[in-house]
């Protein structure tokens, strides 16, 4: 009802302030050599260091190759790759399918396992982080279930779901949850208490307590919980498409170590780091958008 | 001023339990404050003057005695005792208009409409001379402007009292002269009854009405209180010459250097 009052501080997240990004203030070199050189050795750390590094793996893969027959040359598995990606959509059969499908379907049971997890956890975590006697009940339970393995829980999955779809997205859900509740209670808990004194001098509702200032002081912690997650998620995907099979990255690589397809495997595992970098680039820079600067006097 | 006991605290004690043991920090504080009379609390670092202020805030329960406000006792925080905190605590997503705002929906949102709120906030902001701050987040201003703003939060909201915890300690001297003086001229016009924390004898002397100074902790309590009367509107200037003035500042620095002189601050 208040909120509806007052649209122009609707949700604090409608209207971000981008934290301004501040570098270290390089002393003002006198001389312009002294500038140009420091500039030189900048572009060398960020692209030439990089190169070198990449180019030195597949030296040694190559020289790897040379006495073992059964790997494949960076040559052979570049022209594989080439092959792949030129028709990376096409569909023959369940079990025959582009990479691109591949990657999706992974990434879809992700999304799907994740966002269960996000409506489940954060709210959890919230009410964890706010009621103490709620995170002394909880507190023992989440510290015993988080160092299990999510594979662990495939089986209850299959068993209860009697299907390997569901299972496998199970166990998204399950590694993704933890660092949720645990980074949201912490963010919570955090809340300085300088706010929550302000919160009790205006006697503020409990919902304009949790939409101006709990949820946006959390947030940053909050974000690095889906962070945490979301790396984790991807990780325990291709474990479990390798179990559960069907279309999915991780299954792809089973199916091709079978065929003893191993420029494909090769392949896969970039494909897969690729896509983790990116959901991990994206996710920090989400973060970076949310973060309120401190203010100090 | 016809309200002798506006507040009234009587055998106020107050005592933490932690982790390190118990801590008496206050005992036997006595206190009455009449309304629109300016009180100022002065006394060494660790005195137990902010946790008066927040006793009186509601902040914190007393372990023993009562206190009152309009003849009702204070249960906990309300926004008719409202605090200028000493780090202003405005929320950094919130620009200085909804930081205000926020209050002041609390306080008037159910009786007024969306544009009296509005026009309420706006008023805040002019009093402490900040309409041009208004779309601005706390980062973006200085100090002193982030304590004004604080001042208008606290201001807007119509309090029967307004409790301030050294609302001036973290800014320059001149920052400062000039919010003391515009804190005399809103006090004046909104008659307002203020507390305020202070480790200035000078804030003391120029603002108050009376100058609560306490006893060294632990188990502190008022040692001793000295009646200001220096004709109002004050002016620093005018004052710097006056006799009474000098008066009135040595029986605070007496009180606090000769009779409770703080061994391990007395540097400082």
């Amino acid at each position: 009802m208040n909120a509806m009052l007052q649209p122009e501080s609707a949700a604090p997240a409608a209207a971000p302030a981008p934290a301004p990004v501040r570098r270290p203030r390089r002393p003002l070199a006198a001389n312009a050599s002294t500038r140009a050189r420091q500039q030189v050795s900048a572009t060398a750390m960020k692209i030439v260091a990089p190169l070198l590094g990449a180019a030195l793996l597949v030296l040694v893969w190559q020289i790897i190759t040379i006495n073992n027959s059964s790997f494949p040359t960076p040559l052979v598995t570049l022209q594989e790759a080439v092959k792949l990606f030129s028709d990376p959509f096409y569909s023959k059969s369940p079990n025959d399918q582009g990479i691109g499908w591949n990657v999706l379907a992974s990434l879809q049971r992700v999304a799907v396992g994740f966002g269960l997890a996000a409506l489940v956890g954060i709210p959890l975590g919230f009410v964890i982080g706010r009621v103490q006697f709620v995170g002394s009940m909880f507190g023992p339970i989440i510290s015993l279930l988080k160092p299990v393995s999510p594979l662990a829980w495939l089986p209850i999955g299959l068993l209860v779901f009697k299907s390997a779809n569901p299972a496998a997205i199970w166990s998204i859900f399950i590694c993704s949850i933890w660092p949720m509740i645990i980074n949201t209670a912490v963010g919570v808990q955090r809340v300085p208490q300088d706010y929550m004194n302000v919160a009790r001098v205006l006697n503020l509702t409990e919902w304009k307590v949790l939409t101006k200032i709990l949820l946006p002081s959390a947030l940053p912690y909050i974000l690095t919980g889906v962070r945490l997650s979301i790396g984790t998620a991807w990780l325990v995907i291709v474990a479990a498409e390798m179990l559960t099979g069907g279309v999915g990255i991780g299954f792809w690589v089973w199916d091709e170590w079978n065929n003893l397809n191993v420029p494909h495997i090769i392949i896969a595992i970039v494909a897969i780091g690729v896509v983790g970098l990116m959901l991990e680039q994206a996710l920090m820079a989400l973060a970076r958008a949310f973060t309120y600067e401190q203010v100090s006097n | 001023m016809d309200e002798p006991k506006f507040i009234d605290i009587e055998g106020v004690e107050m005592v933490f339990h932690t982790r390190k043991g118990v801590f008496h920090a206050l005992r036997e504080i006595d206190l009455t404050v009449r309304k629109g009379e300016f009180i100022t609390l002065i006394g060494h670092s660790g005195c137990g003057k902010s946790t008066l202020l927040n006793l009186i805030a509601g902040l914190l329960k007393p372990t023993d005695g009562v206190l009152l406000c309009a003849n009702r006792e204070i249960a906990g925080p309300s926004p008719e005792r409202s605090v200028v905190f000493q780090n202003h605590s405005l929320l950094p997503w919130l620009t200085c208009y909804e930081n205000i705002h926020l209050g002041v929906e609390r306080v008037f949102g159910k009786t007024e409409t969306r544009n009296q709120l509005r026009e309420r906030t706006l008023q805040a902001l002019a009093l402490v001379g900040l309409t041009a701050a208004e779309g601005k987040r706390p980062h973006e201003i200085s100090g002193g402007m982030k304590q004004r703003v604080g001042i208008a939060r606290a201001l807007a909201m119509e309090p029967k009292v307004l409790l301030m915890d050294e609302p001036f300690g973290a800014l320059d001297a001149l920052t400062r002269a000039h919010l003391q003086d515009e804190l005399l001229k809103i006090v004046a016009a909104t008659k307002s009854t203020v507390v305020m924390v202070t480790h200035d004898v000078d804030e003391a002397v120029l603002l108050s009405d009376r100058i609560v100074m306490m006893t060294n902790g632990p188990a502190a309590t008022i040692g001793e209180i000295v009646d200001v009367r220096l004709d109002r509107p004050r002016d620093r200037v005018a004052l710097a010459q006056d006799a009474r003035y000098g008066e009135y500042r040595t029986a605070v620095l007496e009180f606090l250097y000769r009779k409770q002189a703080h061994p391990a601050k007395e540097a400082a």
